[in-house]
């Protein structure tokens, strides 16, 4: 074994330790703002593991997508929900997780022998290294052309939809209905809020000015 | 394009003649630039407030620092000797193991992305095909820096600052990959030396910075958004925010933030100096000069003038756009939040589309002047 081959297994045995604990991380830990960070580190690993396969550019657009984009995108959902509420227990919630434990190793025992199984037809070839950017660009604009048209109009369409959702010009009627007590507020300053029903004085003042 | 000087070959070379085997002479090789860059990066840094530190009292008439070194020259030092010997002070509620992270996976990144700013012709550590790109896909990992410190300092300041922080960092990364895409699209190559490459040879006039002048502006507007630097270092609003994310933050953890913010701006001047201002390249091309002059390209003592020629010239470039980073932040004033987010989205990002358009059509149309 030389050096580099040397280098190779190790980063490759650390890699799969890092990925591995911090996927176990992810699921089990109770604190989703750990698994969400946890999540960070198995995105970062299978970067990794990708540099290994000698696949820069794939690495670095799983840095940028996933790492960059979509776990940072998770974060602020959890930092912008405003209540740390604790779960109340349930009574016999072990059953369900022995289940889901069960559902798990299950699937794990099902895709193991199902990748054991298959014949894989390994390529021999070397790997492409730093041209995989031309070989990725090619198919994307021959053979991969309509799967990737199809997923930019997906996001498109999901781009659109936030839009839709954040800018929120059509307000559902049971809105005003509710009574003041049962809108939610900020945990550290209460809003002074006007019930739907007595607002006639504010805006005879309002159509005053 | 002759190769110039083959450091790392010399030096392996030298290493097997005296014995060594190969491999152990690479191995050998291996941590040298990566020690060296990181020495260049910590060296930047001193420079870098030094400048800050000078510039900023000359804009404001007062004389600066000077007693700590020659002309104030080693303040730096006693500020980052100061910050090594202060307490490090965890806030009691907090989360002390996010809270020592955050600084931690800001810095990396930074210091990472050396790896691919070539000084010269060899002069840099690892000359990949990813190239730019791995740069883009680092500095998308230091959001999850700011807000792991804004959300572990327990602190509503600190919280809002590190939201703000990769908000403002989120959206001042799509204008600049864009408009580093225009430049990977008239150099066909996504790696550093390739895009110096294609700018080198004639002097001024073949710089990026001619054929890509809204580029330019939007990758500076974009870079400076990224550093946080004036107008647009709103996550430390002290107005509004106290600090920001740093709030909390004290002795070398708080250091960890300067040395990013530091390093982060040399790196994003050296940059704008690799994709806009040729790089290395000499503003008049050196090999006319010498075939003028009579002296081979190959001439050993023209290569090595040649070589500091160009870590200057990089080097210089940078530090002129530090400089005019500093400038800027005694000339212009703060942004709100809303303008800053209406700017990037509702300007910047349609400009920058409109730029990549343009050169894509100009590269059809003119492909002796944009790379066909």
């Amino acid at each position: 074994m030389n050096l580099a081959e040397g280098v190779q297994l190790v980063s490759l045995l650390l890699l799969s330790a890092m990925m591995l604990g911090a996927a176990l991380g992810v699921v089990l830990l109770s604190n989703i703002v750990y698994s969400a960070f946890l999540l960070g580190g198995v995105f970062v690993s299978i970067s990794g593991l990708y540099i290994l396969l000698n696949a820069g550019f794939v690495a670095a657009a799983q840095v940028l997508i996933y790492v960059g984009a979509v776990n940072v995108l998770i974060l602020f959902g959890i930092m912008l929900v405003n209540k740390q509420r604790d779960f109340t227990p349930i009574p016999n919630a072990w059953i369900g997780k022995l289940a889901t434990g069960v559902v798990c190793l299950g699937l794990f025992a099902l895709l193991g022998a199902m990748v054991l199984g298959t014949p894989w037809a390994l390529s021999t070839e070397a790997a492409a290294g730093d041209a995989a950017i031309m070989l990725i660009g090619e198919h994307f604009f021959s053979d991969f052309l309509l799967p990737f048209e199809l997923a930019s109009i997906l996001l498109l369409m999901a781009l659109v939809g936030a839009i839709i959702l954040a800018r929120r010009e059509f307000l559902p009627d049971e809105d005003l209905d509710q009574p003041a007590d049962q809108v939610l507020t900020l945990p550290e300053r209460p809003r002074e809020l006007v019930s739907a029903g007595s607002t006639g004085n504010t805006a005879d003042e309002s159509g005053d000015r | 394009m002759n190769q110039g000087i083959d450091l790392q070959g010399s030096f392996v070379q030298a290493l097997i003649d005296l014995g060594i085997p190969a491999g152990s002479a690479k191995a050998l090789w291996l941590p040298l630039p990566m020690v060296l860059m990181l020495i260049a990066a910590t060296v930047s840094i001193f420079v870098v407030v030094w400048l800050e530190r000078k510039i900023s009292a000359a804009a404001q008439q007062r004389i600066g620092p000077e007693y700590a070194g020659p002309l104030g020259t080693l303040q730096a030092v006693a500020d980052g000797m100061k910050l090594v010997f202060k307490e490090d002070i965890i806030p009691a509620k907090s989360d002390p193991l996010l809270f020592t992270l955050g600084p931690v996976i800001v810095v990396i990144p930074v210091l990472l992305s050396f790896l691919i700013v070539p000084f010269g012709q060899n002069l840099v550590i690892t000359d990949i095909g990813v190239g730019i790109f791995l740069w883009i896909a680092l500095s998308s990992i230091a959001p999850i820096g700011l807000l792991m410190a804004g959300y572990s300092s327990n602190n509503k300041y600190s919280l809002l600052g590190g939201l703000r922080a990769a908000a403002q960092s989120i959206s001042y990364e799509i204008p600049m990959a864009l408009a580093v895409l225009a430049v990977v699209m008239m150099s066909n190559s996504l790696s550093t030396i390739d895009i110096v490459q294609q700018q080198s040879g004639h002097g001024v006039i073949g710089w990026n910075i001619i054929r890509q002048p809204v580029g330019f502006l939007i990758f500076w507007i974009a870079a400076l958004a990224e550093c946080e630097r004036l107008p647009f270092d709103l996550p430390e609003a002290e107005e509004e925010l106290v600090a920001g994310y740093q709030t909390e933050y004290t002795g070398m953890k708080f250091g960890l933030f300067y040395v990013g913010s530091y390093v982060n701006l040399v790196l994003s001047a050296l940059l704008v100096a690799i994709l806009y201002l040729g790089g290395w390249d000499f503003p008049i091309p050196i090999e006319m000069l010498a075939n003028w002059l009579g002296v081979s390209e190959t001439t050993p003592w023209l290569q090595i003038i040649m070589a500091s020629l160009g870590v200057m010239m990089t080097l210089f470039k940078a530090y002129l756009l530090v400089f005019i980073a500093i400038l800027m932040r005694w000339t212009v004033p703060r942004v709100r939040i809303d303008q800053l987010l209406d700017f990037g989205w509702k300007f910047l990002l349609p400009v920058s589309l409109v730029n990549l358009l343009l050169t894509a059509g100009l590269k059809l149309a003119l492909p002796f002047a944009f790379g066909g």
